[in-house]
């Protein structure tokens, strides 16, 4: 998305380093309705296609010995699959397909937004609060359902003193319901704060004077965007499995 | 940051609210959000669709079954190292065997050897033996023809002397003379 506009001349420097998350039809020009299709709706076709492409066409071989494509859908698969059961336990394991989508969807669309000119769908807190509320609405319900009433011991801190306990049980409810609220605001902050950031060093760019600094800003940013595109779906799914595990197994 | 940059955003210059949240920043512009949202859902059950009926199960199916060959395969290495130990011994076990077998054949040569030794030895013994008697005797024969000879020769040379000394010869006293001398 970095460079589509610079400098546009005449009256000096202007950056838009915000045009890139505009969400625009993709036929014509009308007002987004929910039905719309959208540069949204493109993205995110091309992050399930994506996945289709890593878990399906690149595994059509079952290979003992894996080509390279099966080898990289094995390596995000024994990935998942074993945080999910160190984090939140065998039984946890049962969940493993929808973290495992989570992940997957995150991960390319947080790549596919690294693509200069694209959009970066994970950009979105509308995006990254579905993806929060999921997993925090899948977490109290599966909580209580699980445990019923002993659910409300992940609040009850049992092994601190009884005085503390009132306390403590406000700030564990605080925390718990805070949760989605951050959950979803880290990835989508992040993604977005980055691609700014690209954006106002390309605009820079287009001046002579301070041009090299910008781009090698720009590398060096883009090298960091790298790493936070994978880190932050790294974090988003280790964060559900420690979510999971408290569904699972309330307390301390 | 709402105004700071004005933005031409073509259609709905109307919703003048949402157009300014806009401008600043696209993620708060909430007209936007039921698009995402079903946009993102449907996305979701896509990538949850094509995961739990083709991807994971396939993924999940080569992964148990290359741990199910390795196993095999260390399973087989284990029983064909077993099998090597067993050969490696019983290549010791033949190797001791033919060779307490060869030294049994060595022994048995060598007693054989010995014995067609001694026997040769023996006859070659008797034969040095028999050859040495006969030796002897033939010496003796010789010997004796010899005495013979000098007392043939003796008495002959003994009577032409006496003859030639004018005596006269009587071969009864030469015989005795010859005798005697030779014996003495």
């Amino acid at each position: 998305m970095a460079g589509e506009n610079g400098a546009e001349g005449g009256s000096g420097l202007s950056i838009h380093p915000m045009d890139q998350f505009i969400v625009k039809p993709l036929f014509g020009d009308g007002p987004v309705g929910m039905f719309t299709v959208t540069n949204v709706t493109l993205w995110l076709a091309l992050a399930v296609g994506c996945v289709a492409l890593l878990m399906v066409i690149a595994t059509r071989g079952r290979n003992i010995v894996p080509s390279r494509g099966q080898s990289v859908a094995e390596l995000a698969y024994g990935f998942i699959y074993k945080m999910v059961e160190d984090v939140s336990g065998r039984d946890g394991l049962k969940y493993f397909p929808y973290i495992m989508t989570l992940f997957l969807f995150i991960v390319f669309a947080n790549f596919l937004g690294l693509i200069p000119m694209s959009f970066t769908t994970t950009s979105h807190i509308a995006v990254t609060a579905v993806l929060a509320l999921a997993v925090f609405l899948t977490v109290m319900v599966l909580g209580f359902v699980k445990n019923g009433a002993a659910f409300l011991g992940l609040f009850w801190v049992s092994s601190a003193p009884l005085a503390l306990r009132p306390v403590l049980a406000i700030i564990e409810l605080i925390s718990f319901f805070v949760r989605p609220v951050s959950h979803s605001i880290r990835l989508a902050g992040n993604i977005m704060a980055g691609h700014a950031v690209l954006k106002v060093f390309a605009g820079f760019a287009a001046v002579t004077a301070v041009a090299p600094l910008a781009i090698i800003g720009m590398v060096g940013v883009y090298a960091l965007e790298v790493l936070v595109a994978f880190i932050q779906a790294y974090v988003f799914t280790i964060l559900t499995c420690v979510y999971l595990k408290d569904a699972l197994h309330p307390g301390h | 940051m709402a105004t700071e940059t004005p933005v031409i955003v073509d259609g709905h210059a109307g919703e003048t609210v949402a157009q300014e949240i806009e401008a600043g920043m696209p993620q708060l512009d909430f007209s936007t959000f039921p698009n995402q949202i079903f946009w993102l859902l449907i996305a979701l059950f896509a990538i949850y669709f094509i995961l739990t009926r083709i991807g994971l199960p396939r993924v999940g199916g080569v992964l148990a079954e290359r741990q199910g060959t390795i196993t095999n395969h260390i399973a087989a290495a284990e029983e064909l190292k077993l099998r090597a130990q067993h050969a490696e011994k019983a290549y010791d076990k033949a190797l001791a065997d033919a060779r307490i077998e060869a030294g049994k054949i060595v022994a048995a040569a060598k007693a054989d050897i010995q014995g067609d030794l001694d026997q040769a030895i023996a006859k070659a013994d008797e034969e040095i033996a028999a050859k040495s008697a006969e030796s002897e005797a033939s010496i003796n024969e010789i010997r004796k023809g010899a005495v013979a000879a000098i007392e043939e020769v003796a008495k002959e040379t003994a009577g032409a002397l006496v003859g030639a000394l004018g005596g006269t010869s009587d071969q009864a006293a030469i015989d005795a003379a010859v005798q005697a001398r030779l014996k003495g």
